[in-house]
């Protein structure tokens, strides 16, 4: 990556190329992940609401994956599913 | 262009800056109120009241929240203007950052007066001194006259430079001394001022922008960098803007120093604000007398003009730096310690003496004027400075 020369940034330090969020990984904060038991899910969406990153990929209504990119492992959707259909786990190396 | 024919008014600092913020007609005034700058906000409200300007005023519950409404009006784009004091300055202190860092050219009038403990409603430059390094451009005026039209020209410095300014005048001394003002006629002020342009405004909704984000050990240091960029700017931008406001309206206001009798002085004091005015009588004096002694009168402090203080003094045996801020670093007040390290490459050592007055509002009298020319007199003859700095006029 190039990085710019403080000539090239923009005064009062804004940002122009918005949004840039999507570029800042914020999955490479994780230390545990969400473990998800498809067979439990009752696809009421409720990982997907609270999740802080929208890291819960639905697809057509229903729960089908988790973008590790993004889940910075806060454990929301663990503690909302009433279904158990998540669990967390130790993030393996 | 011919200099208008002006209007002579009897205003006391506080009016005249009232009164220029009317002329002036900014679209946001977001303030609280604090001695001795209160009557500024005060009579500005009864010109909003009156329908006088088209401002929208917002009467905030602290100087924190004031300067955020300052900092929020103005990325939108606004013109904004404010003013405060003493521990209200001190209050805003976490947001004067963030206005200067942001590039919002927020206009404040301060009156500058002491800070707690003890408590003390009267002058000395602690509070500004305080905020000399969060990226503000700082202009202190000598008397009431200089307020107005600093104030007006300070409009076009400060939204050239996108840079937030300050103009500070001497608590009581002269936010409440009334003293002839030549003002302008409205037209011609708002012909001066023109419209803002801002770098960018929250409201252009076609063109979104994030304003304030986090940035880390990656780019800040780049940011800092270019936020001093636009501070160098504002060096070239003020004399610029001050030299076109005295050809305008024929006034004679100066930009960064005012001189008085330096130029074959042998003893140069430096003083800022109302004491100038002082040492100026003192000087008359001593002049009478035959002894070459003059004024350099420091109006701009931030930027530091550290090249013209530099070549002013160069040709000085003695100087004398007049302080009204402790520094408590045990080596003088704010201004002697910068003096001394913009003299620090000339290769002859100039005898420099500090001296701490006025704190708390302590009377600056022309007694103790003459009593830091005998001082500087002595030093001359001695070729030797005292090893401590001086308090003046303390009770001993």
């Amino acid at each position: 990556m190039k990085f710019k020369s403080w000539r090239d940034l923009p005064e009062g330090a804004i940002i122009k190329d918005v949004p840039t969020s999507p570029a800042f990984k914020t999955g490479e904060w994780r230390i545990k992940r969400p473990f998800f038991y498809p067979e439990r899910c009752k696809h009421d969406l409720l990982c997907w609401l609270y999740c802080p990153d929208s890291a819960v990929v639905v697809k057509n209504g229903r729960v089908v994956d988790f973008d590790m990119e993004y889940c910075k492992g806060c454990g929301i959707c663990v503690k909302v599913c009433p279904h158990e259909a998540l669990e967390m786990k130790e993030e393996e190396v | 262009m011919k200099p208008a024919t002006k209007e002579t008014l009897a205003l006391t600092g506080n009016e005249a800056a009232a009164y220029a913020m009317k002329q002036i007609n900014p679209d946001v005034v977001a303030a609280y109120p604090i001695t001795p700058a209160t009557e500024i906000v005060q009579i500005f409200s009864k010109y909003v009241a009156d329908g006088e300007v088209d401002t929208e005023f917002v009467p905030v519950e602290s100087e924190h929240s004031a300067m955020s409404v300052c900092i929020g009006a103005s990325a939108a784009g606004a013109r904004v203007m404010t003013a405060t004091a003493s521990q209200g300055l001190a209050l805003m202190h976490e947001m004067l950052y963030i206005a200067a860092s942001l590039r919002l050219p927020i206009l404040m009038v301060v009156g500058n007066r002491a800070l707690s403990a003890p408590i003390n409603i009267h002058c000395d430059h602690s509070d500004t001194m305080g905020s000399r390094d969060s990226g503000w451009i700082q202009i202190y005026c000598e008397n009431t006259n200089e307020v107005y039209h600093t104030l007006i020209a300070a409009i076009r410095i400060a939204e050239t430079a996108n840079l937030p300014c300050m103009v500070t005048m001497d608590g009581f001394i002269v936010t409440h001394g009334m003293e002839n003002v030549r003002v302008l006629e409205d037209a011609e002020v708002q012909e001066f001022v023109g419209k803002r342009k801002p770098l960018y405004s929250l409201l252009d909704t076609d063109n979104p922008i994030t304003i304030g984000p986090l940035v880390l050990y990656d780019y800040y240091f780049e940011y800092k960098r270019s936020q001093l960029e636009g501070v160098l700017k504002a060096k070239k931008i003020i004399p610029l803007v001050i030299d076109e406001y005295n050809k305008r309206f024929g006034e004679n206001i100066p930009s960064f120093v005012e001189e008085y009798y330096t130029e074959d002085a042998e003893i140069v004091i430096v003083a800022m604000s109302s004491a100038a005015g002082t040492f100026k009588e003192a000087i008359d004096i001593e002049r009478e007398k035959g002894e070459k002694i003059g004024l350099l009168r420091l109006k701009v402090f931030r930027p530091f003009p550290y090249e013209i203080l530099r070549e002013k003094m160069k040709n000085a045996q003695v100087i004398g730096v007049m302080d009204r801020a402790e520094t408590f670093s045990t080596m003088g007040g704010p201004l002697s310690i910068e003096l001394k390290a913009a003299l620090y490459p000339l290769e002859k050592r100039i005898l420099l003496q500090d001296f701490i007055f006025g704190l708390g509002g302590r009377e600056f009298t022309l007694e103790n004027a003459l009593e830091v020319v005998d001082i500087l007199k002595k030093i001359k003859k001695d070729k030797k400075v005292s090893e401590e700095f001086i308090y003046i006029g303390i009770k001993e």
